[in-house]
C-alpha cells in the first residue's frame, strides 16, 4: 500500500479509483492491485476499515469479546490491501464525479478530491463506489432532542474512541443489528434500560415464506446467538408501536405505545435505529440510475452482474448497492475489480469469468436468507411517514412531517424536487441524506402514490462540503498545481 | 373533463415561468388555453435560476418589458395567490475601479436622457453603507433600489396553479413533437396525440429553436447551462442582490443565512437528456472572484452546485413578438440567462398582443426579424 497523505501527492490520473474503505472498497482495491491495476482507494475516514470494521486497525477497545469476532475478522481484509500496491488516500473526501471532458463518455472520469483543506481534480478511467450503508433514517417526535442520537453513532463511538453512552440508556428500533448493537454495548458497559422492539408482529406472517431459505443460511446460527445473549441479559419489550422523546432542553425519557397502552420509560440516553440503507447520495449525484427496491424497501442503484452502474465504468459494490452485510460486501467487491480489470484490458472475458465464478458461489451463501431478514425487519409504516405532525423530518432546514403533507397535498406537489421549492428539504448540507427516503414516504401516503412513482432527489455535487477557499485555489493546470501547492 | 380538453383559443408550449404567465394572463382575459410541457412546470431554467427579480443593468431594448414586469412584481401576492417568496431589498452593481465607476456613471446618464430613472449611480460611501462586507477598494456602483429576489420554482408553480385554477388546461409530461397549419389552426402534435388552436405561444426555452424551424423561422439559438452554487447558512451580512461591472458574479445571501454564487459561466448542457456537466474550473473562477471581493466567505463550505438549461441568443436579448410568416404565431424565448425577472410582465404583454394585436409596452428590438431577415 502507498500511503497517499497530501494532495499534491495524487497523480493526474488512475486507471481504477475506489471510493470508501469498508470491506468492499478495500477488497475490490487490493484485487484490482494484485492484477496489476494502477488503483487509488479514498476514504473519508483516518484508518481504514469502514463502518463495521471502523478503526479495526488502531481500536482502543481490546477486549475482543466487547466487539465479538466478527469485528476483528475485518482485521485480515486490512491486511491484504495493505500488502498490495494500492494507493490510499485516508482523511480524503471525494465531492464531484464528472465526466472526462477529453474522452469520449465512459472512456473517463474527472473527479474532485479534497485532503487537508486543499482540492484537485484528477482522473480516473474506472470508478467502483463502495461508499456502503446507512442508518434509515428514523424520525420521531423529540429525535433532535440533545441525549437522543442513532444507534449507528454510538457505535462509531465505541468502535474509534471506547466510549459509551452515559446513564440510562434505551435501544429502540428494528433490524437485525439491533441486537448486535445492544450485545456490544452492554458488553462494553453500558447501561442498557431497555431494547424496544418496533418489528410488527404482522412481519412474521409476511416472512415465513422465505423462512426455510433462512433456516439454512449462514445468519440463523449466528442471528440466534445474538438474540438468545441479549435476551439473556437485557429487558426486552416488543411490539412497540409509537415512540416519542420527551424533555425539556434535554432528553428525559422516551414515551413507548403498545398498541393501546402508554408507558414511559426514565433516560438520559436514547439510541434509534431502523435497519440500514444504501447510501446513494454519490451514485444518484454522479448519474446513475436507480430503482425502488420493494422487498428492502429503499432506493438501490440499478446495476448489472457485474455490478456496473447505467453510467459506463462506474460500478458499485457493498452495502451501496443493496444491503448484503460485510461478507457480501467484500465479495462483491472483488467481482466489481475483475470486472474493472477486464475493461481496463488485464484480461479478456473468459478469464474474467472463471475468476468471478468461486467469488459468485460464496456470494450466493452470504445472501442466502436475506430475503426473510429484509421481509421480517421492514419497519412499520409509522416509522417510514411519521404520523405526528410536528415530527421534524429534516434536520438541516427544520421541516416537519406535517409540512410536507400539506405541501403534498394543498399545492399538489408530487415529487421531492418540487418539493425542494416550497420547503427546502434536502436542500442543506447533507443534501437529503437524513430526510430523503421520509419526504419520498409522506409524498406517496399523502397522494396515494407509491415511493417507485414519487421518485427521488436529483442530487448535485459537491456530493460532500468542499469550502470556498478550496474551491477558488482549484489549480487550473498541471502547470497550476505546482504553483498553488508548493 | 378539461384534462381531455383538445383545442382551445391558444395553445402555449413550454410550462417555465413564461409559458405560465402568458397562459394566466390569457386566462385573465377570459381566453380558453391549453399549456403543454414536456417535464413539469419550473422544470429547467425557471425553477432552478439565481430568482434574481433585477431591472438593474438591463439592455435598453428590454427595459419597458422588465418596467411592467416589476409592477407585477411588486404586486405579485395579488396575482397568483403567492408571494413566491419575493423580497425587495435591491441590486447593487459593484464598481471595481475608477474606470468601472465611469462607465457606470455614463450608463446612468443615458438613461436618464432615455427617461429612466431606476438606476441610481452611488459613491463609495453608499456602497459601503448597502454592502459592508464588499472590499474596501470598490470606488461605487449603481443601486436599483425596487430590484429584489424571488423563489424561481415556487414562482414558476404558483403562476401554473393560478392558470390553472382559472380554467387553463396544464397538460405536463407532454412533449410537442411538431407544429403545423390545419386550416385556420394550428396543429400541435405531441406524444399525447394532437391539439389545434388557431394561436400557439413558442415558449420552449432551450428547445424553442425546433419550433421555430417548424414554422420556418429557424433561429441561432444556443443552449446554455448557467451554474450557480449555495453555501451552509453564514450570519447576515448583506441585503441587496450584487452583480459587478467587470467581472461575472451574481452574489445574494438569503434569509436562512445560505448564499447563492452565480455569474453565468456555463457548464454542458445536454438538452436532450435533460442534463447538465457542471465545470468545476469555471466555478473556480467563480469562486475566485467572490474570495477577492467579498473576503468574509473565504473559509465557507459551499454545499450544492447546479446548473439550469436555457436558451441564449447571439445578441443576449429574447426573441419577443408575432411570428414574422405567420398569422396567429407567437415568441417568447430566448431570455438568455435574465427571463425569469421578466415572466410576469411579458406574460401580460403577449396575453395583450393575442387579445387585441398591439401593446403600449414597447417591444422593438425583440422581435424575431432580426434574425430572420437575412433569409429573406
Amino acid at each position: 500500500m502507498k500511503a497517499v497523505t497530501a494532495i499534491d501527492q495524487l497523480a493526474e490520473s488512475y486507471d481504477l479509483v475506489v471510493v470508501g474503505a469498508g470491506p468492499a472498497g478495500l477488497s475490490a482495491a487490493a484485487r484490482a492491485a494484485e492484477l496489476g491495476v494502477n488503483v487509488l482507494l479514498v476514504d473519508e475516514n483516518p484508518a481504514p476499515g469502514g463502518q463495521i470494521y471502523r478503526a479495526v486497525t488502531m481500536t482502543p477497545v481490546t477486549d475482543r469479546n466487547v466487539l465479538g469476532t466478527d469485528y476483528w475478522r475485518g482485521a485480515e481484509i486490512v491486511a491484504r490491501f495493505e500488502r498490495s500496491q494500492a494507493s490510499y488516500a485516508g482523511s480524503c473526501t471525494l465531492w464531484s464525479i464528472g465526466p472526462d471532458a477529453a474522452v469520449p463518455e465512459g472512456g473517463g472520469f474527472e473527479i474532485g478530491l479534497s485532503l487537508d483543506g486543499r482540492a484537485r481534480l484528477i482522473g480516473a478511467r474506472q470508478l467502483i463506489l463502495a461508499t456502503g450503508a446507512q442508518e434509515r433514517p428514523f424520525p420521531i417526535p423529540g429525535w433532535t432532542l440533545p441525549g437522543v442520537m442513532t444507534a449507528g453513532a454510538a457505535q462509531i463511538a465505541l468502535k474509534s474512541a471506547a466510549i459509551v453512552p452515559a446513564g440510562r440508556t434505551v435501544i429502540a428500533g428494528c433490524g437485525p443489528l439491533l441486537y448486535l448493537l445492544a450485545g456490544q454495548l452492554a458488553a462494553a458497559g453500558a447501561e442498557i434500560v431497555a431494547v424496544l422492539d418496533t418489528t410488527p408482529r404482522s412481519n412474521w406472517l409476511k416472512a415465513a415464506a422465505a423462512l426455510p431459505n433462512f433456516l439454512r443460511s449462514p445468519y440463523l446460527a449466528k442471528g440466534l446467538r445474538l438474540m438468545a445473549k441479549a435476551r439473556r441479559s437485557l429487558r426486552f419489550v416488543g411490539g412497540v408501536t409509537g415512540l416519542a422523546a420527551e424533555g425539556a432542553g434535554k432528553l428525559a425519557a422516551v414515551r413507548v405505545e403498545r398498541g393501546g397502552s402508554i408507558t414511559t420509560i426514565a433516560c438520559d440516553t436514547l439510541l434509534l435505529h431502523q435497519g440500514v440503507i444504501p447510501g446513494v447520495n454519490l451514485s444518484n449525484a454522479a448519474g446513475c440510475a436507480h430503482d425502488f427496491d420493494t422487498v428492502q424497501h429503499c432506493w438501490v442503484p440499478r446495476l448489472d452482474d457485474w455490478l456496473t452502474s447505467s453510467v459506463p465504468g462506474i460500478a458499485v459494490a457493498g452495502d451501496g448497492a443493496g444491503i448484503g452485510g460485510a461478507e457480501s460486501a467484500a465479495l462483491r467487491g472483488e467481482v466489481a475489480a475483475l470486472s474493472a480489470a477486464h475493461r481496463l484490458g488485464r484480461f479478456d472475458a473468459r478469464e474474467r469469468d472463471r475468476e468471478a465464478e468461486p467469488l459468485r458461489a460464496k456470494l450466493v451463501r452470504a445472501l442466502h436468507g436475506r430475503r426473510f431478514l429484509d421481509l421480517l425487519y421492514r419497519p412499520a409504516p409509522q416509522f417510514l411517514a411519521p404520523r405526528q405532525d410536528e415530527t421534524i423530518i429534516c434536520r438541516c432546514e427544520e421541516v416537519t412531517a406535517g409540512q410536507v403533507r400539506d405541501t403534498a397535498t394543498r399545492l399538489g406537489v408530487t415529487g421531492p424536487n418540487q418539493m425542494k421549492a416550497f420547503l427546502r428539504c434536502g436542500m442543506g448540507p447533507c443534501q437529503g441524506r437524513l430526510c430523503g427516503p421520509t419526504v419520498v414516504e409522506l409524498i406517496a401516503e399523502a397522494n396515494g402514490t407509491t415511493p417507485a412513482e414519487v421518485g427521488y432527489y436529483r442530487l448535485r455535487p459537491p456530493v460532500k462540503p468542499v469550502t470556498l477557499a478550496e474551491l477558488a485555489a482549484l489549480p487550473q493546470s498541471e502547470a497550476a498545481v505546482k504553483a498553488v501547492v508548493r | 373533463m378539461s384534462a381531455q380538453r383538445r383545442s382551445a383559443d391558444v395553445i402555449v408550449i413550454g410550462g417555465g415561468i413564461h409559458g405560465c404567465s402568458t397562459a394566466l394572463h390569457c386566462a385573465l382575459r377570459g381566453m380558453s388555453v391549453i399549456l403543454l410541457e414536456k417535464d413539469h412546470a419550473g422544470r429547467h431554467a425557471s425553477g432552478v435560476n439565481a430568482g434574481g427579480v433585477r431591472q438593474l443593468a438591463r439592455d435598453v431594448a428590454e427595459i419597458p418589458l422588465s418596467n411592467a414586469s416589476m409592477a407585477l412584481w411588486h404586486r405579485i401576492a395579488e396575482l397568483v395567490d403567492d408571494d413566491c417568496g419575493f423580497t425587495c431589498d435591491g441590486q447593487v452593481l459593484v464598481a471595481e475601479t475608477e474606470a468601472d465607476l465611469e462607465d457606470c456613471r455614463a450608463r446612468v446618464d443615458d438613461l436618464t436622457l432615455r427617461g429612466f430613472h431606476h438606476e441610481e449611480l452611488i459613491d463609495t460611501k453608499e456602497l459601503r453603507r448597502l454592502v459592508p462586507a464588499v472590499s474596501e477598494t470598490c470606488p461605487g456602483g449603481v443601486v436599483s433600489r425596487r430590484d429584489g429576489a424571488a423563489i424561481p420554482l415556487r414562482a414558476t408553480q404558483a403562476f401554473k396553479r393560478k392558470a390553472q385554477n382559472l380554467g387553463a388546461t396544464i397538460r405536463e409530461g407532454v412533449k410537442v413533437e411538431k407544429v403545423s397549419q390545419d386550416g385556420g389552426n394550428w396543429r400541435v402534435t405531441t406524444d399525447a396525440g394532437d391539439f389545434l388552436a388557431p394561436r400557439i405561444v413558442n415558449a420552449a426555452g432551450a428547445w424553442a429553436d425546433r419550433i421555430a424551424a417548424d414554422l420556418g423561422e429557424p433561429v441561432p439559438l444556443e443552449v446554455i447551462a448557467p451554474m450557480l452554487m449555495i453555501t451552509t447558512p453564514m450570519p447576515a451580512f448583506i441585503k441587496p442582490v450584487v452583480i459587478m461591472r467587470s467581472r461575472k458574479l451574481s452574489f445574494k445571501q438569503f434569509g436562512n443565512g445560505t448564499v447563492l454564487i452565480g455569474g453565468g459561466y456555463s457548464g454542458t448542457p445536454l438538452r436532450d437528456e435533460n442534463r447538465t456537466i457542471l465545470d468545476w474550473r469555471k466555478l473556480a473562477t467563480n469562486a475566485r472572484t467572490v474570495w477577492d471581493v467579498f473576503p468574509i466567505m473565504r473559509g465557507v463550505p459551499v454545499v450544492r452546485a447546479w446548473a439550469g438549461i436555457e436558451a441564449r441568443m447571439p445578441d443576449d436579448l429574447p426573441v419577443f413578438g408575432a411570428s414574422a410568416r405567420h398569422e396567429g404565431v407567437y415568441h417568447q424565448f430566448g431570455f438568455s440567462a435574465h427571463g425569469f425577472q421578466l415572466g410576469p410582465g411579458a406574460g401580460a404583454v403577449m396575453a395583450e398582443i393575442i387579445a387585441t394585436g398591439a401593446s403600449n409596452v414597447p417591444i422593438d428590438g425583440l422581435g424575431i426579424t432580426r434574425f430572420t431577415q437575412q433569409a429573406h
